[in-house]
């Protein structure tokens, strides 16, 4: 992803050092520090303040940065989004947060039609420096509206971008990105993985591996995806509560000798094309893993990206394990209808074995 | 009609206006009305290609946008604020760019007029009015120089769940907001009896808390100085105020609209009332501030100015194409700059 244009103003540096932290804990330490180094950015939503939001994100914050800086709002979506646009035509840096994927909903109309169109509107005038915080996707049996996957319909909006993290360490660092980028980022936090712990490198944002990087050892950018596993047989290409999945499946496959590499997408818009390609370059097969419906989700996307940069190589079609056309199913077949560890090594023989003709 | 306050109403001890300020505010309704009739009379000759007219809402608008302040304020109007865009010294070629197609929201800069992009859903802006007055409450101005925004919307639009969160926001918030509702008796075809339960849009304000005039939006000075004492009460520090302009929209809502489907010439007629351009012209007449030499000049004036504004809109080509994938985001995705290349390789080829 390219940067034409400079962070704007930045956020203080961190203390060094590798700490053990929940998802919950590192997203709650980098908005800390993102109040406290910029004074331009407002916290606010359903519960934000003084609870410090129903997943204790916001922990904490408006009893140290003010209750100018984290407030509550009235319960409205739209209400949220809508004021958001006005606080960034004023100068500040919105870190609005619905308190669940599905209550986005009601939203849409700002989201899609305002946050995403007002620079395009505008002529670039009034750019939409926002950073709309939404936990995400399932996995934890909650009522209805609770667990969605809607990253293909965010991914589609001109004008938007999406990330969503899978570790602790990437969860710290790309809210810390996300939160300085002058357009809207959908920040997609999988409420699955807050409460697991990490390796968080505060200081040093890019441990991590990226395919494209000349020296893999140096990390890749935050900008970009991630190889969280690497392989030489197939890959697995996943984002937010399905990477950890997509490594435990690569563990048992490694059992029978089959070596998975597992690459985090992380950023859902703009997609890193060329970690699809170099990844996939290598190991010839892929398995795109999402929870979202299989009917126009992202990986059908992905399955394209790779087709254009891998046709003459690739040994089978690239296979999708997804969940369901249906809605999202209440807590007892949430089982049944996010990829689990059975369907997707499914999805890797069905490319392992494919014959052509 | 009369000035009708739904809440106690809220003052300050304004001045009267000069009799300059009178003639000023009649210079630029005359600007307003003939661009107005003007700019249908070019979609009808093919020069644009639609248009939203506000004849008979001249009063609403102008009265109202004179008294923003543009050092301070801002406004967030909808698709038919052209009257306060003139009141507030837009550039008008870039304003009707819009209506030329030439680019959604407009050609103007927003930041240096302080009036938002023109806006398509309607009650889009209304909560965008609110994040920005409640930004002047954060930013801590000190009451008495705080920036105040203006939100426009119709009695159709206050149908829309956003106005209601709104108006519950900014009561909430204190924000320094006015919402300006030009009530003009129609939402396309349907009246406002089919539209606002409650009895109007001003009595709903009680229901958040927030104080709220009805004014009679046919009378120029009355709009300006409801719409100067919300400007005070923001200012002041005391939260939102809701203005209810009681108006009548003439004619079609858009140069798309055929009005004889759901109303007949008499009952327009009937229902209209004065028009509030002659009806300003006869006191400023009676009352001795301009003469007939004046209107005249006023008259001549307004021609020049459309004169002109149809010879830029005329001169405005179409946009590059290239502005559609460079003005998307401020750091383009590499998606988007490949499109870019690829649409630039086949659209010089062809
Ligand atoms: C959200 C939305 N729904 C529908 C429309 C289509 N539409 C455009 S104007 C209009 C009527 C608006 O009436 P009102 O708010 O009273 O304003 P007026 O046009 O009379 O000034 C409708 C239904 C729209 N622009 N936005």
């Amino acid at each position: 992803m390219s940067e034409t244009m400079t962070a704007l103003p930045g956020i203080e540096t961190a203390t060094a050092g590798v700490h053990q932290l929940s998802m919950q804990q590192a997203l709650n330490r980098a908005l800390d520090e993102i109040l406290a180094g910029n004074p331009k950015t407002v916290i606010f939503g359903e519960d934000c303040g003084r609870l410090g939001g129903v997943f204790r994100i916001t922990d904490g914050l408006q009893a140290k940065h003010g209750e100018e800086r984290v407030f509550d709002t009235p319960l409205a979506e739209s209400g949220i989004l809508g004021m958001s646009v006005g606080l960034a035509m004023a100068g500040f840096h919105p870190i609005p947060e619905v308190q669940f994927d599905g209550f986005a909903y009601p939203a849409i109309n700002q989201i899609v039609c305002q946050i995403a169109r007002m620079n395009y509107r505008s002529r670039g005038t009034l750019p939409m420096p926002i950073t709309l915080r939404v936990p995400s996707f399932g996995g934890i049996r909650a009522p209805e509206h609770h667990g969605e996957s809607l990253e293909s319909l965010f991914a589609h909006v001109p004008g938007l971008k999406v990330v969503s993290p899978s570790t602790p360490h990437d969860a710290y660092h790309l809210l810390k990105y996300a939160a300085t980028r002058p357009d809207p980022v959908i920040f997609m936090e999988p409420k699955s993985r807050y409460w697991q712990k990490g390796p968080v490198d505060l200081a040093n944002a890019l441990p991590g591996k990226s395919p494209h990087d000349g020296d893999p050892s140096s990390g890749g950018s935050l900008t970009g995806a991630r190889v969280a596993r690497e392989g030489r047989h197939l890959t697995l290409v996943a984002w937010g509560a399905m990477v950890a999945r997509c490594l435990q499946v690569a563990e048992l496959a490694a059992e029978d000798g089959i070596d998975v590499e597992v690459l985090d997408l992380r950023w859902l818009k703009p997609i890193d094309a060329e970690a699809l390609a170099t990844s996939v370059g290598k190991t010839r097969r892929a398995v795109v893993v999402h929870e979202a419906p299989l009917t126009s989700g992202l990986g059908a996307e992905v399955a394209q990206l790779i087709t254009q940069s891998c046709f003459a190589t690739l040994k089978a079609p690239v296979e999708r394990v997804t969940g369901f056309d249906v809605p999202y199913p209440s807590g007892d077949l949430e089982d049944e209808y996010i990829p689990n560890i059975d369907r997707i090594l499914f999805g890797i023989q069905r490319v392992l074995e494919y014959r052509r003709g | 009609m009369t000035t009708k306050s739904v809440l106690a109403a809220v003052d300050d001890d304004a001045a009267p206006l000069t009799h300059h300020q009178l003639r000023e505010l009649y210079t630029l309704m005359a600007a307003v009305r003939h661009l107005d009739t003007s700019a249908v009379a070019w979609q009808r000759q093919g020069i644009i290609p639609g248009y939203a007219p506000e004849l008979g809402q001249e009063a609403a608008q102008v009265g109202s946008g004179y008294a923003v302040d543009r050092t301070r304020d801002f406004v967030f109007p909808t698709y038919r604020e052209m009257g306060v865009a003139r009141a507030m010294g837009l550039d008008m070629v870039g304003y009707m760019s819009t209506h030329k197609a030439t680019w959604h929201g407009g050609m103007y800069n927003p930041l240096e007029s302080r009036f938002a992009p023109i806006q398509a859903v309607v009650a889009g802006s209304v909560l965008h009015a609110v994040g920005w007055a409640h930004g002047q409450t954060l930013a801590g101005h000190a009451a008495g120089e705080i920036g105040v925004a203006m939100t426009y919307f119709g009695d159709g639009a206050s149908s829309q769940g956003d106005v209601h969160e709104a108006m519950n926001f900014a009561a909430v918030m204190k924000a320094p907001v006015v919402f300006f509702i030009q009530n003009n008796g129609w939402a396309i075809s349907v009246p406002t009896e089919r539209q606002v339960a409650g009895g109007s849009v001003a009595a709903r304000a009680a229901g958040y808390g927030i104080p709220s005039l009805q004014v009679d939006g046919n009378d120029v000075v009355a709009v300006f100085e409801a719409t100067r004492s919300a400007f005070a009460h923001c200012r002041a520090g005391n939260g939102p105020v809701v203005i209810e302009a009681m108006t009548y929209r003439r004619g079609p809502h858009s140069t798309a609209d055929d009005p004889g489907r759901y109303r007949t010439l008499d009952e327009e007629r009937l229902d209209a009332g004065d028009d509030p351009l002659e009806r300003f012209k006869q006191r400023l007449l009676t009352e001795g501030v301009a003469d007939e030499a004046f209107f005249a000049e006023a008259q001549r004036l307004a021609e020049a100015e459309e004169e002109a504004v149809r010879a830029g809109i005329a001169d405005l080509g179409p946009r590059p194409g290239a502005e559609m994938f460079s003005l998307v985001f401020q750091e383009p995705t590499p998606a988007l700059q490949s499109q870019a290349t690829a649409w630039r390789k086949e659209s010089e080829h062809v």
